[in-house]
């Protein structure tokens, strides 16, 4: 019953996970994962609630060190380094692996200093309010942020503060965007300006993506990861694990597991 | 869906107009009424207090006693001088303790909520900072006056303005670090978070984002434990004692110096009557001094809101 990964033909591979089991004070919430994400593609993580999905995403980013009692068994590789390793700095690889939470959660500073806070903090010497329409124009916000860029980012509706945070860490030009279910706290029609957001920003970057949305996960992505979590002999509660890695067209039409096919089809989760 | 299988019977329900005479309408009334006296009788206190303070000292207040040195008693003098030096006196004592407790007390108050990892030491601080905003500010002075005063150790300097300032220091440390600790925690984590992901260290998340969030609160702590510290008698006793001179070089905080509240103190119960005018005066000064720090207080909040 092992965690059943297709390993991908993708030649270029930038996030690896070997053997990854995640602890939260030492019961493991994801055990034994192997996972390549490929590099410009968009990878959507999908499972029923509770299997991990998020757990997984932040430790691509080492997000998880905020956590106290979490602890990462086995390797994660970015561009084949191990992002664990001692001599690593986890401020670096959030430089390179950005993300996008759940929660809209802009700085309590103006539109402009949302964007421009992140980009100063990494170093950017170009034109500031260049950046600023840029990145706002990629999150698809420009028009309802240009003529108050001034104003503090709360002043923006909940899905507007989504895209504000998207345009944040574009503008950061990270390698790798992190989204954990982006489109949760939005209506349809934000929801769809983020995903096309997502579809021009897969050009230029990787993108991985938690949603709960099969559509979504179908329009959106090229890969799918499906996690699921089950009773394990030995442990306390139920436990993660990746059932089934692959192009998103198989896993929606040919998937090989069982579970796959009853997720997918609403049977459980 | 199954009907409830209870045999009971309620009381028939009532028409929809009040009634006064209804019990739970007796209680409700009664319970108002009482608690409305108790609350009066609670705040009576602080009226009195005002009045008396503002009726005594409010017309002593002219313009030779904001600027003159006090007269030290002795003999009934028409006019007992003015308390000029005492309140520059509380303005530098009380100035010399915010720049020893505050930039200690933030410090701490960071350490604790954003660094710390919960840990036995952690633990160990906010309890003393507990037990310390519970000790008697009397013990402050003994403390100070027996460390530093007695053994001359700040370049020979006996009773000064400096030990006084270092007593009240102590004063402000716990009010100033748990407000901070308490403020920084208030923080939603999502602003670190969001801070994290766009690649902010530690400290640039510290100062940029959750202290500048944190600022309402750790404002206030800050004013509110000046106001405390001002209005402080006993630890000064000790350690800044008092003075009828100017401070007239930087040097002089090396030398007692006169306060508000210690001139008080020694006024208050002369038997002269030009020292007692003066006393008051002191008095309206330092109520005022408070009360418009807590103003400011509320003002720091208010901003805080937007
Ligand atoms: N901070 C934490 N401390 C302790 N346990 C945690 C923590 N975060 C998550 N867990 C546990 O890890 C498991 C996986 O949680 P995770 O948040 O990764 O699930 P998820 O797949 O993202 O779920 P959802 O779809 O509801 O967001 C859960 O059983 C949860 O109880
Ligand atoms: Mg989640």
């Amino acid at each position: 019953m092992d965690s059943k990964a297709t390993h991908n033909t993708s030649p270029q591979i930038c996030i690896g996970m070997e053997n990854v089991t995640i602890e939260y004070n030492g019961s493991p919430a994801v055990r034994n994962i192997y996972c390549d994400i490929p590099s410009e593609k968009v990878t959507a993580l999908i499972g029923p609630s509770g299997c991990g999905k998020s757990t997984v995403l932040r430790s691509f980013n080492r997000m998880n060190d905020l956590i106290e009692g979490c602890t990462l068994k086995g390797k994660v590789l970015f561009e084949g380094k191990d992002i664990y390793a001692k001599n690593v700095d986890p401020v670096e690889v959030r430089r390179r692996i950005g993300m996008v939470f759940q929660q809209p959660n802009p700085f309590p500073k103006s539109i402009y200093e949302n964007i421009a806070f992140g980009a100063r903090i990494n170093g950017y010497t170009g034109d500031m309010d260049n950046l600023v329409e840029q990145s706002l124009k990629q999150a698809a916000v420009w028009e309802e942020c240009k003529d108050k860029l001034n104003e503090s980012g709360y002043s923006l509706s909940g899905g507007q503060q989504q895209r504000l945070c998207i345009a944040r860490t574009i503008a950061t030009q990270p390698e790798v965007i992190l989204m954990d279910e982006p489109c949760s706290a939005l209506d349809p029609i934000s929801t769809l300006k983020i995903e096309e957001t997502i579809h021009e920003l897969k050009s230029r970057f990787t993108i991985v993506i938690v949603t709960h949305n099969m559509q979504q996960a179908l329009r959106v992505s090229d890969m799918t990861a499906f996690y699921n979590a089950e009773e394990t002999i030995g442990m306390s509660g139920k436990v993660g694990y990746l059932v089934e890695f692959s192009e998103t067209q198989k896993i929606f039409n040919s998937p090989k597991e069982k579970a796959t096919q009853d997720y997918i089809q609403g049977k459980f989760g | 869906m199954e009907r409830m299988s209870n045999s009971g019977t309620y009381k028939k329900k009532g028409d929809l107009y009040y009634n006064s005479l209804l019990s739970r309408n007796l209680y409700n009334n009664s319970l108002t009424f009482i608690s409305g006296i108790l609350a009066i009788i609670a705040i009576l206190p602080l009226i009195l207090v005002l009045t008396y303070v503002v009726i005594n000292g409010a017309s002593e207040i002219n313009l030779a006693v904001l600027t003159q040195l006090p007269e030290p008693p002795g003999e009934d003098l028409p006019s007992a001088g003015g308390i000029g030096n005492a309140i520059i006196g509380t303005i530098v004592v009380s100035g010399i303790a915010s720049l020893i407790a505050i930039p200690i007390g933030v410090g701490g108050g960071i350490y604790l909520a954003e660094y710390s990892r919960g840990g036995t030491f952690s633990k160990f601080i906010r309890f003393g900072a507990n037990v310390l905003s519970g000790v008697p500010s009397i013990i402050a002075g003994v403390c100070i006056y027996s460390v530093i005063v007695s053994t001359r150790i700040i370049l020979g300097s006996n009773f000064s303005a400096l030990a006084g300032g270092i007593s009240l220091s102590i004063l402000m440390l716990p009010t100033i670090i748990k407000t901070t600790d308490e403020g920084l925690k208030l923080v939603s984590d999502d602003l670190r978070k969001a801070a994290l992901g766009v690649g902010a260290s530690k400290f640039v998340t510290v100062s940029q984002i959750t202290i500048p969030a944190a600022f309402t609160p750790i404002g206030t702590g800050i004013v509110l434990a000046l106001a405390r510290a001002a209005g402080e008698t006993a630890p000064l006793i000790f350690t800044a004692l008092f003075s009828f001179y100017w401070l007239d070089s930087p040097e002089g905080i090396l030398q007692p110096i006169a306060t508000l509240s210690v001139l008080i103190y020694n006024f208050a119960i002369e038997p002269y009557k030009a020292q007692n005018e003066l006393a008051w005066a002191a008095s309206f000064l330092l109520v005022a001094f408070v009360l418009s720090i807590n103003l400011l207080t509320r003002w720091i909040g208010k901003r805080g809101k937007h």
